[in-house]
């Protein structure tokens, strides 16, 4: 079957096309560029860099109900995620494609996950090709993923000019081009080719990287290093490297009640960097400083996930690094490590 | 495929306070509403259950009863926090709600033959409860059991008729402490990891199983090692704050391993080159 095409003058009908499902799409909200559900194709802002949070809450919401009870009835209302219906996000980032394959590793080791899994079946990737980096802190090459990677995604996308080209990955992938056939045209015979050549040419234009070779394992012995207590001096704690990173999966559950007793048990997206994640009911905490989990964020991505896992835990988006208020860069961090 | 975030409703068979004061402990004999839940429930001696009431939380605790003992499971809990206290608050006939078994379990199998000693401080010989009863049911696969344990007065004692019943057997000898002095107390007075000096246990063909507060603990690991007990002959559990009890939700984890799913139950080898395993 011949690689496909998509003329941006029919982008907009494809996205009504896509609307039949639910369909996210990168879209502005005041200043920043998030993911949310669109209704009008016109909301679809694809001329972005990257979102400022990642699409991770379409299958991972920062707040889902587990089940639903009544307070005194012995039964519990397991949430159906099925009824949320057939996804397809639209446009998002290899990298943020990746993390949900690499956060899948976790969400399906030992015990299955039905929530996120289910809805992880229920959603069809559509990602976007970086032709220009979207940032200047990207380094995904460094991490094993690519501005124009696959991993993770059905469809890709790669702006051509006067039109995307069309790479159907996976049968999902298949399955929506099939979709979308009155839209899509077949692409010219050198279009993929040409692309290849994009492909490297973007990744050229990536200004920042790390060498993690070694670092797995090395961190475990920089324990006691100086290092932790000088890269965590100037943290706030505020967690926001954590909550706009698209691999961090921690999560809290707390339960809610309603005044006439209706109530539900929820997850909710959490942060290793908040003192009461660790906090024991006796008031011990074993991470009682910004130092310890500073460590154990870094740790957490670069040695503990590795070790079980074969893969780290960060795409090298850079949403880290641009979004802290204080400048605390994980390349930075990386490179002490590396010269410890 | 079981949803492994929905618990099962237990009622409560009996429910009885073991010590007194600001952080009582109250221990709850529960069956499953639903006895058909007997059927794949299957618990090792050392797992744990996520144990709370809808509208209130839930918490990790291990499973105070040995799988030999058919028909009902045990917890042994202390009042301590919102879900605890709310726990404490439910008697006989009153229901919560329990998810599991969680974790792993003490390698019994392979201690067949062996000689076992318990080594417990207060609320921590809960998680030991299992292992002690495991072997007093199936007597003749183990060697010598022996059990030693402390808690600060002899009010704070727990499970005070089980030991006095098991040391009054003779199937086993059991040696009792208290932190300090107090009338009429016939049993040793000082600190746990004393006591072991003083019982001093032959490492030979034998394992050593400690729980109770982390100082204890610290103590006991060193004591072992002067008592000639190698680390794979040395067991211990950890706990931490949790949340999902399947290796999910990040927080448990001391190093690379996550307390809830790949332990609590951990060899004195496994913990000993990890800093975080006794933060």
């Amino acid at each position: 079957m011949a690689v496909k095409k998509l003329s941006k003058e029919k982008i907009g009908e494809a996205l009504k096309e896509l609307s039949k499902f639910r369909l996210i799409a990168p879209a502005r909200s005041d200043e920043v560029v998030i993911f949310k559900e669109i209704a009008d194709p016109e909301e679809a802002y694809l001329d972005y860099g990257n979102s400022t949070v990642p699409p991770k809450k379409v299958v991972f919401p920062q707040t889902e109900t587990l089940f639903r009870f009544m307070v005194g009835n012995p039964e519990l209302e397991e949430k159906n995620v099925e009824e949320e219906g057939t996804t397809v996000i639209f446009g998002l980032r290899p990298c943020d494609a990746r993390a949900m394959a690499i956060v899948e590793k976790l969400f399906s080791w030992d015990y299955d996950d039905p929530y996120f899994l289910k809805r992880r079946e229920l959603t069809t990737l559509v990602g976007m090709a970086c032709v220009e980096p979207p940032s200047v802190n990207c380094f995904c090459p460094s991490v094993g993923g690519g501005p124009f990677g696959k991993e993770g995604l059905d469809l890709l996308l790669t702006d051509m000019g006067d039109y995307y080209l069309v790479q159907s990955l996976t049968d999902k992938g298949k399955k929506l081009e099939e979709t979308l056939a009155s839209q899509l045209e077949d692409a010219a015979g050198g279009d993929e080719k040409k692309a290849e050549g994009m492909a490297a040419e973007a990744e050229g234009k990536i200004r920042r990287s790390i060498k993690t070779e070694g670092i797995p394992e090395k961190l475990p012995g920089l324990w006691e290093n100086d290092l932790w207590k000088k890269v965590s001096a100037a943290c706030l704690g505020c967690g926001i490297c954590t909550f706009l990173c698209p691999t961090c999966h921690c999560f809290d559950i707390q339960d809610e009640v309603e005044e006439l007793g209706d109530g539900r048990r929820c997850r909710m997206w959490d942060s290793c960097m908040f003192s009461e994640y660790s906090l024991h009911a006796s008031g011990h905490n074993p991470r009682p400083t910004r130092r310890e989990r500073t460590r154990n964020r870094i740790s957490h991505k670069y040695s503990y996930y590795p070790s079980r896992f074969d893969v780290i835990a960060c795409v090298g988006c850079g949403r880290c690094i641009n979004l802290c208020p204080v400048n605390i860069d994980i390349l930075d961090i990386l490179e002490q490590v590396v010269d410890a | 495929m079981k949803n492994p975030y929905i618990p099962y409703q237990v009622n409560i068979l009996e429910a009885w306070y073991e010590t007194p004061g600001d952080r009582c402990i109250k221990t709850f004999k529960v069956t499953f509403a639903d006895e058909k839940v007997w059927d794949t429930w299957k618990q090792l001696p050392g797992q744990c259950a996520m144990v709370g009431i809808p509208g209130v939380g839930e918490s990790m605790f291990c499973i105070s009863s040995s799988p030999t003992e058919e028909g009902y499971l045990r917890f042994s809990i202390m009042k301590m926090g919102k879900n605890t206290t709310a726990l404490h608050e439910l008697e006989a006939g009153d229901s919560f709600y329990v998810r599991g078994p969680l974790g792993n379990s003490f390698p019994v199998e392979e201690w067949k033959g062996k000689n076992v000693f318990t080594i417990g401080g207060g609320i921590g010989q809960a998680p030991l409860r299992p292992v002690v009863e495991y072997i007093r049911a199936n007597r003749g696969d183990f060697g010598e059991l022996e059990l030693i344990y402390g808690a600060r007065t002899s009010e704070d004692h727990c499970f005070k008729a089980e030991f006095e019943e098991i040391a009054q057997c003779g199937e086993c000898e059991c040696h009792l402490a208290i932190d300090v002095e107090e009338e009429k107390w016939p049993h040793f007075v000082g600190f746990v990891p004393t006591l072991l000096m003083e019982v001093a246990p032959s490492p030979e063909n034998a394992i050593a199983v400690t729980c109770g507060p982390p100082i204890m603990i610290k103590f006991v690991l060193q004591n072992l090692e002067k008592l000639g007990f190698a680390p794979d002959q040395v067991y211990t559990t950890l706990e931490n704050r949790m949340k999902c009890g399947i290796g999910k939700c990040g927080r448990c984890n001391v190093g690379h391993l996550y307390v809830c799913k790949d332990g609590p139950v951990f060899s004195y080898a496994q913990l000993k080159d990890i800093p975080e395993a006794f933060a």
